[in-house]
């Protein structure tokens, strides 16, 4: 087992964890090398450590979330820390309460961390502005969801030993989608090539400015990848008429055995979760252990989130 | 009053074509009596005032044609009183004043309200708007004659558009029988809905829905198609975008009769000022490229935009300080609007005595009224102006009740020193 030390010899990293755009390539891979000492924590028969203890973490969620916030959650109870989590539904946010008078209220409680999920673009950044501890980004509106992008490239370096060189293709809903935004940053700043592959009308404006290819196509977007990040659809995205159904975009951008075949012999198939069998991925394909890393990217996310957890929170 | 000799000054003003050094005569009516070269040169009556301006410029009072005031519903915001001290401090002495109230101003009573405060509270010629629709709504006309007599100098729903084509065209129409003003903001909502800034790379990275300049070139294209078949006199609020200039280009080859605007923030920030999420700068119409912004500063030289308006809109910290997609939008814009044009003068943009037509001569021949000129006879308006005097916009000493001042920080090159209303020095410098 690898030997987690309590402290970093130099904490080289800025205060918060709001984005990969603001994350220099040093703290990306400080954040990276710290998580590969958890993954075999995780799975051993004793997990708990007590780095974090008498420290306090708050998750915020204003979004409903699953792996994300359950994974801080364990995350920081196996760190030590005393985690709250608070749920939207029962705060005074309902109320007409603004973020930042949860943030004040918040912070006269002396947290040491904040974990913030919100539906609103630079609400963490907001946050950080006004309170006192260090804040991290579980995922805000469109922007960012750094904590996803770092497991996700956690877990491409597990199987494949680095990103350098690599090809990597993302599928799907561009558009609305913080953990494409996130993972075209990350990839690019660690030497990946990435194409993102979307129907026009969910492919963002100006996207090719963020260092990316783009493709209408499947076929000529697989060419080469080795990873294949398959993005979730979102339900709703129908009644805003940007596809016509869910069937003609299964048609022609549902992952399937035959359209993974335009990728390279050796390629490995990602999702951030949750899937929509059947309208992104064939239903086979998603738990196919000789190709997916579904199972695996929830499983590193614990490690990436445990790493962050311990790196910002002073 | 004393009669008042403005003598040793660069006068400018475009109505008379006249950029000179010389002088000016105010009455005891608070007329101008005289103005030109020689004038102050002679003997000075002992019993007038005398005002040596050594060389700083006087122009007609500036005339801001999209300024919101916050009465009635807003007071914590702007009221007649600092929203007039603040205009005096800029040198405006005219405003239009956006019906965007609450209550809206859409009924006769409404408008003896705004009539009768503007006159009590501020000293400012207050030129109140009212809404094009009720409760701007986009759906029923306002009583456009009733309301025109009451003192209503033109009809917009400020913010607000009129998205459904045939009452467009119906509101043109009848408009056109009347002789009123209709000013339009041009928004498409279905292209603008539930997003906020300009769509491009910088909305990609933000994460923020972006509105794309078709949003506005949508609705320019469709309103001017329809002045073809209803003339009548029609305004475009503010431009934002390159492509909408085109569509002005193309219709005013065409001899169509129409003005436009355009505010002085989409003429001086572009969307990169938007930074980490600075709030202040989420305006409507959003802040574009900066091709845009350079496309309508040629505008403005080729005469394809008229006027330039500080759409001053306050809004208090709690409307601001919020993640980016709910903030209010808006930024007040009066007291600098006139040392935010002369940058543009500064820095070779446009010539001065355009950027003064824009705010004084334009927008009195778009309103019909009797303000902007300096001609003999006409109100003594005046503003005098440091062309060079440096100065950093402090929000804290701004006189506006709000401070969400989009050129917050920002170092200016000219300063109001003096401002007149009728004759009567209604604000001095420091």
């Amino acid at each position: 087992m690898a030997v987690i030390k309590k402290f970093s010899a130099v904490k080289k990293i800025q205060k918060h964890l709001l984005g990969i755009q603001n994350l220099s390539i040093k703290e990306a891979n400080l954040i990276l090398d710290e998580a590969k000492n958890f993954i075999s924590l995780n799975r051993s028969a004793s997990k708990k450590l007590d780095l974090l203890r008498g420290k306090t973490q708050i998750n915020l969620f204003f979004e409903p979330s699953t792996r994300t916030q359950s994974s801080f959650d364990l995350a920081g109870k196996r760190l030590g820390a005393d985690v709250m989590t608070m749920n939207v539904t029962n705060s005074s946010l309902k109320k007409g309460e603004t973020i930042l008078d949860t943030a004040m209220s918040l912070n006269a409680m002396h947290p040491d961390i904040i974990v913030i999920r919100h539906q609103d673009s630079g609400a963490p950044n907001l946050l950080s502005q006004k309170v006192n501890c260090a804040v991290i980004n579980a995922g805000d509106g469109l922007r960012e969801h750094p904590t996803q992008a770092l497991l996700d490239a956690l877990t491409i370096i597990n199987r494949k030993g680095k990103i350098e060189g690599l090809k990597i293709a993302i599928c799907g809903d561009i558009l609305h989608s913080r953990v494409a935004r996130s993972n075209i940053y990350l990839l690019n700043m660690l030497g990946g090539e990435v194409n993102v592959i979307a129907p026009k009308t969910l492919m963002p404006n100006s996207i090719e400015k963020l260092g990316v290819k783009t493709y209408t196509n499947m076929k000529e977007g697989l060419k080469s990848c080795d990873i294949v990040m398959m993005l979730r659809l979102q339900n709703e995205r129908m009644k805003g008429s940007f596809l016509p159904s869910k069937r003609e975009y299964y048609e022609y951008f549902g992952l399937t055995p035959e359209k993974l075949k335009f990728a390279k012999k050796d390629a490995l198939l990602m999702h951030p979760g949750p899937t929509n069998r059947g309208v992104e991925i064939d239903t086979k394909l998603a738990d196919d252990i000789n190709v997916s890393l579904i199972k695996e990217q929830v499983e590193l996310g614990v490690a990436v989130r445990m790493a962050c957890l311990k790196l910002y929170c002073k | 009053m004393k009669e008042k000799y403005f003598i040793n000054a660069r006068i400018i003003d475009p109505s008379q074509n006249l950029d000179v050094n010389g002088g000016l005569i105010v009455n005891e009516k608070g007329k101008i009596k005289a103005i030109g070269k020689s004038v102050g040169k002679g003997n000075i009556p002992s019993k007038a005032d005398k005002i040596d301006l050594k060389g700083k410029v006087l122009i007609p009072g500036i005339i801001d044609m999209k300024v919101f005031i916050g009465e009635p519903g807003f007071e914590y915001k702007e009221n007649f009183r600092s929203l007039s001290e603040a205009a005096l401090s800029g040198g405006v002495t005219s405003v239009v004043s956006m019906p965007n109230t609450s209550p809206v101003i859409d009924n006769v009573s409404m408008v003896d309200f705004i009539v009768r405060r503007g006159r009590d509270k501020s000293n400012i010629n207050i030129f109140p708007s009212a809404t094009l629709t009720r409760n701007m709504d986009g759906k029923l006309m306002t009583e456009f004659g009733l309301l025109s007599k009451r003192g209503i100098i033109g009809f917009t729903d400020a913010i607000k558009t009129v998205q459904n084509s045939e009452i467009m065209s119906r509101i043109m129409n009848y408009a056109s029988e009347l002789d009123v003003l209709v000013m339009q903001h041009p928004e498409d909502y279905e292209l603008s809905k539930n997003r906020c800034i300009n769509e491009g790379e910088i909305s990609t990275r933000l994460g923020l829905q972006g509105i794309p300049y078709i949003a506005e070139k949508i609705i320019v294209e469709r309103d001017l198609s329809l002045l073809e078949e209803y003339p009548c006199r029609y305004h475009i609020s503010q431009l934002s975008s390159a492509k909408s200039v085109e569509v002005i280009k193309k219709y005013k080859n065409n001899n169509l009769k129409f003005s436009s605007g355009v505010s002085i923030n989409n003429l001086s920030l572009n969307e990169n000022d938007i930074g980490d999420f600075k709030t202040f700068l989420k305006i409507s119409p959003p802040l574009r490229k900066e091709e845009d912004r350079k496309a309508l500063i040629q505008g403005i030289k080729n005469d394809l935009i008229d006027v330039i308006v500080s759409d001053h809109k306050p809004e208090d910290e709690e409307s601001k300080r919020l993640p980016f997609a709910q903030a209010a939008e808006g930024s007040i814009g009066i007291e600098t609007l006139l040392s935010l044009c002369l940058e543009l003068y500064h820095n070779n943009s446009l010539p001065l005595k355009k950027i003064i037509e824009t705010i004084t001569y334009n927008p009195a021949k778009i309103l019909k009224i009797d303000k902007g000129t300096l001609k003999v006879g006409k109100d003594a308006d005046l503003c005098i102006f440091d062309l060079d005097q440096p100065w950093k916009v402090d929000v804290s000493k701004l006189k506006s009740k709000s401070k969400n001042a989009a050129t917050e920080n920002r170092n200016l090159q000219g300063k109001v020193l003096m401002t007149y209303l009728k004759g009567e020095q209604a604000f001095s410098l420091q």
